[in-house]
């Protein structure tokens, strides 16, 4: 196990400029998820960590070392592929023995590796198999085998579980998290689905445009997202948005609603600003999630457009400051299409970012 | 009768069908290759007979023991022959598989300036005609000294096969998804390793066909070699079935022997490579 860490690491294609000399320390058994969306600049990173794409500028370091040029067979990685990438000509057993048979060990010592590593992830009926007779979860499973058997410093994941079915993706994403307490390795994991990074990991790197956005924990990327970006990426449904001027003590809505400004702010007056409010922070009154003691709560009457009941809770779709709004019904009971309901904005919990630059305005 | 039971019927009907067709058709490609053999043991009369005969009267081994017992008692150099079409088949066909797999492996995997114009102008050597280029190939040996020589035949069949080997096989490195060698660098090996040790088997059906067409080629090739052989030093089996024509008469049944010792070893490798042109080598290796 090792620590990782990336100093204005920068790449270029041509005139493309894909990662902006980003700086990023990832403790050692720490499990790091960068996110965004695609053409982020995420899996480049992460394929410069692996020593397949050349790195244009900065520095990379694995452990003290520096490894910015070294190919990727000296730099001690494992990388499951988001194509699982298993060789098709060599059996599971081969297929995760492999490296450890480049690296020139004997067949005892390949043989109880690759045991230990098809009894953790459970896949020992499978070892004689090829990769072609395996549904795609064993796959899966196989390649986080081979990546497990070379004991590596640091284990990389570029979207492993997108190729599967969501159910199958819930199951893995447990198994992976087992994993990694078991095995207490560094990860970096790539991924643009935010609930798995929520889900799996310590720290949260929100990528945009080849820049770090945000580094942070689950809590503090979705708690206190440093951009409006971040706050509508992080977060499922994401965070309700609208436009408003800051007024003496209230916000402005485009559309003229008024809201008293949220107490955690201070914003100069006529300053343009984008109110935030997550579908938990707005709901029908006595269906919400949070306490209110305490909080600032505005309450408005709202017709409801559409509601989509999902057992356990109903979003209700309505319309504020001009735009669509998502809340979120707890204990739900049925909603009809355009019925007015009280719903209760807790502004305590609400963002504010600056409309232009779209970073967070908390002090 | 219900609907089940005629759907059945007409199912196992055209399956009939279709293997009597396909037993027609095999007849059809198969039936020179039989009358070769049929013909190389049994005399000329019975070969030219008008009508034909098909079921030979006779059978002997004449021709083949001829052919073998040297030149001036009705023989060829058939030896000679054969060693020289294997030593030109064998060397040109390795040197086209070899060049066939850095040039296709380049072209499936790199991306360089002019790689379509490249592309375009070798598949377009394959428009002219190899007899077309005898004439300047046989001015120009001449000139450097390469005619009836071992290394003007392999240069010539080389240059013809090069295209052919490096389309095809670029085309199945096509198939080799890239992530395959990528996994295989991170799992130890050095780029040389991940191609030898991942890639190349994969892609090894590609490489079998473009082998067994290229030394096909070279192995049946005649007009070419007609042209720029001469002596026993160079002439190839294809070649010497010439010997077999003079002046007034032409010895079918020895010509058939002939070509008989030139298809078995053709076979013979056909039949030990096919086994390496199993398809779908590459499924499994990513997505479902």
């Amino acid at each position: 196990m090792a620590t990782l860490t990336l100093s204005t690491l920068d790449k270029k294609y041509g005139g493309f400029h894909a990662v902006k000399g980003i700086d990023l320390e990832v403790a050692d058994g720490e499990f790091v998820a960068l996110v965004g969306p695609s053409g982020c600049g995420k899996s480049t990173t992460l394929r410069m960590i692996a020593g397949l794409e050349d790195i244009s500028g900065g520095e990379l370091r694995i452990g003290a070392r520096v490894v910015n040029d070294l190919p990727p067979r000296d730099r001690n990685i494992s990388m499951v592929f988001q194509s699982y990438a298993l060789y098709p000509h060599m059996t599971v057993a081969e297929n995760m023995g492999f490296s450890l048979k480049i690296a020139g060990r004997d067949a005892a010592t390949i043989d109880t590796a690759v045991k230990d590593a098809a009894r953790i992830l459970d896949i020992e009926p499978l070892l004689e198999r090829r990769p072609a007779q395996l549904s795609g979860g064993q796959r899966q499973r196989v390649a986080m085998g081979r990546a497990i058997v070379r004991d590596p410093d640091v284990f990389l994941f570029d979207e492993p579980l997108s190729n599967l079915d969501a159910k199958l993706r819930g199951q893995m994403r447990t198994e992976i998290k087992r994993l990694h307490a078991r095995l207490g390795s560094t990860v970096v994991y790539v991924t643009h689905d935010q609930i798995e990074a929520m889900t799996l990991a310590d720290r949260i790197v929100i990528m945009k445009d080849g820049r770090i956005e945000q580094v942070g924990s689950p809590d503090e990327v979705f708690n206190r997202p440093a951009s409006r970006f971040v706050a509508s990426f992080i977060g499922s449904p994401p965070m309700n948005m609208a436009e408003a001027t800051v007024t003496r003590s209230a916000l402005h809505l485009d559309d003229g609603t008024e809201v008293p400004m949220p107490p955690a702010f201070s914003v100069a007056e006529g300053r343009r600003v984008v109110l935030g409010l997550r579908p938990d922070d707005i709901y029908p009154e006595g269906h919400g999630i949070h306490s209110e003691s305490g909080h600032a709560v505005e309450r408005r009457e709202l017709p409801v457009h559409l509601s989509e009941p999902l057992g356990n809770e109903t979003l209700l779709f309505t319309e504020f400051g001009g735009q669509s709004w998502t809340a979120r019904m707890l204990n739900p009971r049925a909603v009809k299409r355009g019925e007015a309901l009280r719903f209760h904005l807790d502004l305590s919990r609400a963002h504010l970012f600056d409309a232009d630059t779209g970073l967070t305005l908390r002090g | 009768m219900d609907a089940n039971a005629s759907a059945r019927l007409k199912k196992r009907g055209s399956a009939w069908a279709l293997n009597v067709a396909l037993f027609i058709s095999m007849l059809i490609i198969c039936l020179p290759g039989l009358w070769i053999v049929l013909n190389s043991l049994r005399p000329t009369v019975e070969i030219m007979a008008k009508p034909p005969v098909w079921i030979p009267r006779e059978l002997s081994f004449d021709a083949y023991v001829d052919m073998f017992s040297g030149v001036g008692q009705g023989g060829i150099p058939v030896i000679a022959y054969f060693r020289n079409s294997v030593i030109i088949a064998v060397t040109s066909t390795v040197i086209s598989l070899a060049i066939g797999m850095s040039g296709g492996y380049a072209f499936a995997r790199y991306r360089f300036k002019g790689k379509s114009a490249w592309f375009l102008g070798l598949m377009l050597t394959r428009t002219v005609p190899g007899i077309a280029l005898s004439l300047p190939l046989f001015f120009l040996y001449a000139k450097v000294g390469l005619i009836d020589t071992h290394a003007g035949m392999i240069i010539a069949y080389t240059a013809l096969n090069v295209p052919f080997t490096i389309w095809l096989i670029d085309g199945f490195f096509r198939q080799v998804p890239r992530d395959l060698a990528e996994a295989a660098q991170i799992d130890g090996c050095t780029r040389w390793q991940a191609f030898w040790q991942v890639e190349f088997p994969l892609a090894r059906p590609g490489i079998a066909s473009a082998g067994i067409f290229a030394f096909l080629t070279s192995w049946n090739e005649f007009a070419l070699a007609s042209q720029l052989t001469r002596s026993t030093d160079s002439k190839t089996l294809p070649v010497g079935l010439l010997d077999y024509t003079a002046e007034f008469t032409i010895d079918w049944r020895g010509m058939c022997a002939l070509a008989v010792v030139m298809i078995i070893p053709a076979l013979l490798l056909t039949y030990a490579v096919q086994k390496h042109l199993v398809s779908g080598l590459t499924s499994g290796a990513i997505k479902g």
